[in-house]
């Protein structure tokens, strides 16, 4: 039997939406019943696009949010009820890491006060000499220069800024991270060297990630399964090659067919289906 | 056959005296009638800094320091103030990036349109909110009479960008700039946005600039492409020989860099960081070699 480091049964996440000034708000549910299962050391791509409640999802699983009904198992031990104090110890094992590293940065600390909060908040650093090495081993680890411990967040390009923000998450040697849109707001250039820092990083340090993305080709290159969620509900769940091979539910046909690959290709922009939509607001996460 | 569209030696510079920069390095770009040429590059690369400079919407601290942008006959550079008002939103038109911010949050989608259509084409009221309806019917909003009333937080990010769209095409334009107008919208959303403007520029036989750092995107809708890095362009040609043959490292190395969906992992090539610093070097020496920004 595979060893599952991060379970969920038919965790849901309702808040409550105000349908007028005078009513009561209703609840609106915006992750149904999901049930995941993420086997140690693996990688699992969250895919979705706006308003599919992906984010919420990676939220509940860092117990950033708290379920409304469903349970979390993160090794073995139940953590979906759990409050802030009993959460503390398992805080160092789970962490996350943000899609814009440009306001998840504190902009009036060096990177290697940032990159170390995390140690210190654990009583894990000895004096300022211990700070500086383990800051500058983050950086190595992430492949930044070491000197960029006294450097500040913003003399770093975007790219440079995701990897601090990389180095900061493995501080506390954690078992399991959340990715979120990592490296949506990156150049083609910078975004391929991110993606394969972290699989580099994957099988150096035994990491169990769940990645989360709205870009299917992104998913590929990092992932070992994929689910796909529409308006909160998984709709497809699988290893990578099944799903990009032979995809069985339409939403996901749909969205694989609307990536525009990097080859001409006549006809793709004649047959994307009906294209009268409703006027309607889609619904926000 | 003269070009819609004519760049010709253009520098661009930010900043004054000492502390400027150049950012276009001698653009050299043609558009014919009824071309969509996609302009691609990475951030900083100057895409959107030309299609700015071709609309005369260059941010302030931005000037012109050299060249020619020749449009039905005119210099775009010198022309008058009066001159470019005339041109824009008539003969020359924006699909702007970020449909969230490029509508008035305060005026009635209906009126939004009409100003443009009154003051472009003389339009009474009600003819120009009429025409507003047929155009919003051309980007299949259902019931457009009721997207008229409406008000832009009311709408999708897809259906504001279809509002934008047909605003572009209103007056006929025989130039339009789209500036990454599908990079903030679901992949569903975009391949029915760019569908749209293919089917608008059809009909109202305009040439398209299509701004965008998505070669996926250039390949579906561009006829022609530009690839762009440091202000200065690397390589140009037909869409499908440059993205089965790309002729500079630099295209190569963006087409390897790519993640594709129908390719395993093992396929994804970053771009090496020495071929960029090569390139921002070449770009510096040349830089020395013709001081445009301190002239």
């Amino acid at each position: 039997m595979t060893d599952i480091l991060l379970r969920t049964g038919s965790l849901s996440f309702a808040y409550p939406e105000r349908v007028g000034l005078f009513r009561r708000p209703v609840p609106r549910e915006v992750v149904k019943r999901v049930d995941l299962a993420v086997p140690r050391g693996s990688v699992l791509g969250l895919v979705g696009e706006s308003g599919s409640g992906k984010t919420t999802l990676g939220r509940l699983l860092v117990r950033l949010l708290r379920p409304t009904s469903g349970g979390i198992q993160f090794d073995g031990v139940e953590i979906s009820r759990l409050n802030e104090t009993e959460m503390r110890p398992l805080r160092a094992r789970i962490q996350m890491i943000f899609q814009d590293p440009q306001s998840s940065l504190n902009p009036r600390l060096r990177l290697g006060v940032t990159l170390t909060r995390p140690l210190s908040a654990y009583g894990r650093l000895q004096g300022r000499r211990d700070r500086r090495d383990r800051a500058a081993a983050l950086l190595d680890l992430v492949g930044l220069p070491v000197g960029f411990v006294d450097r500040y967040p913003h003399e770093l390009s975007g790219g440079q800024r995701q990897r601090a923000g990389i180095a900061r998450a493995l501080a506390l040697e954690p078992d399991f991270i959340v990715a979120d849109e990592i490296v949506s707001g990156l150049d083609v250039s910078t975004q391929a060297h991110i993606l394969l820092l972290l699989r580099e990083l994957r099988a150096r340090l035994g990491l169990t990630m769940v990645f989360i993305s709205h870009d299917l080709s992104v998913v590929r290159v990092l992932c070992d399964d994929v689910a796909i969620l529409q308006h909160g509900e998984v709709v497809e769940y699988g290893p990578v090659a099944r799903i990009f091979n032979s995809p069985q539910h339409p939403y996901t046909q749909q969205l694989l067919s609307a990536i525009p690959l990097p080859d001409v290709e006549p006809g793709w922009l004649d047959d994307a289906g009906p294209i009268v939509t409703s006027y309607s607001q889609g619904s926000a996460a | 056959m003269t070009a819609a569209l004519s760049v010709q030696g253009l520098h661009v510079a930010i900043g004054q005296g000492t502390s400027s920069a150049n950012v276009l390095r001698g653009v050299n770009l043609e558009l014919e009638p009824g071309e969509v040429r996609g302009l691609v590059g990475e951030s900083g690369a100057g895409k959107s800094m030309l299609g700015r400079a071709v609309l005369g919407l260059l941010p302030a601290n931005a000037t012109i320091t050299a060249g020619k942008i020749s449009f039905e006959g005119r210099d775009l550079v010198t022309i008058s103030e009066p001159e470019r008002r005339s041109l824009l939103g008539r003969r020359i038109a924006l699909i702007p990036q970020d449909p969230m911010t490029s509508l008035n949050p305060v005026k009635r989608v209906g009126a939004q349109i009409a100003i443009l259509l009154r003051h472009h084409l003389a339009l009474s009221r009600r003819a120009a909110l009429e025409r507003a309806a047929g155009l919003l019917a051309e980007v299949a909003i259902r019931e457009p009479r009721l997207v008229l009333g409406l008000y832009p937080h009311e709408l999708s990010g897809g259906m504001r960008q279809r509002v934008l769209i047909a605003m572009a095409f209103a007056c006929d334009p025989s130039l339009v700039i789209a500036d990454e107008p599908t990079t903030a919208l679901d992949v569903t959303v975009q391949r029915q946005v760019l569908q749209l403007v293919e089917r608008l520029r059809q009909r109202h036989g305009a040439a398209v600039l299509f701004v965008t750092h998505d070669l996926g995107v250039v390949a579906k809708i561009c006829r022609t492409m530009t690839v762009l890095h440091a202000g200065r362009v690397l390589e140009e040609g037909e869409t499908v020989d440059v993205l089965a043959r790309p002729r500079h490292p630099y295209t190569r190395a963006l087409l390897a860099a790519t993640p594709r969906a129908d390719r395993p992992a093992e396929a994804l090539r970053p771009v090496p960081p020495a071929l960029i610093d090569s390139l921002w070097a070449e770009a510096q020496r040349l830089d020395r070699l013709f001081p445009m920004a301190t002239s």
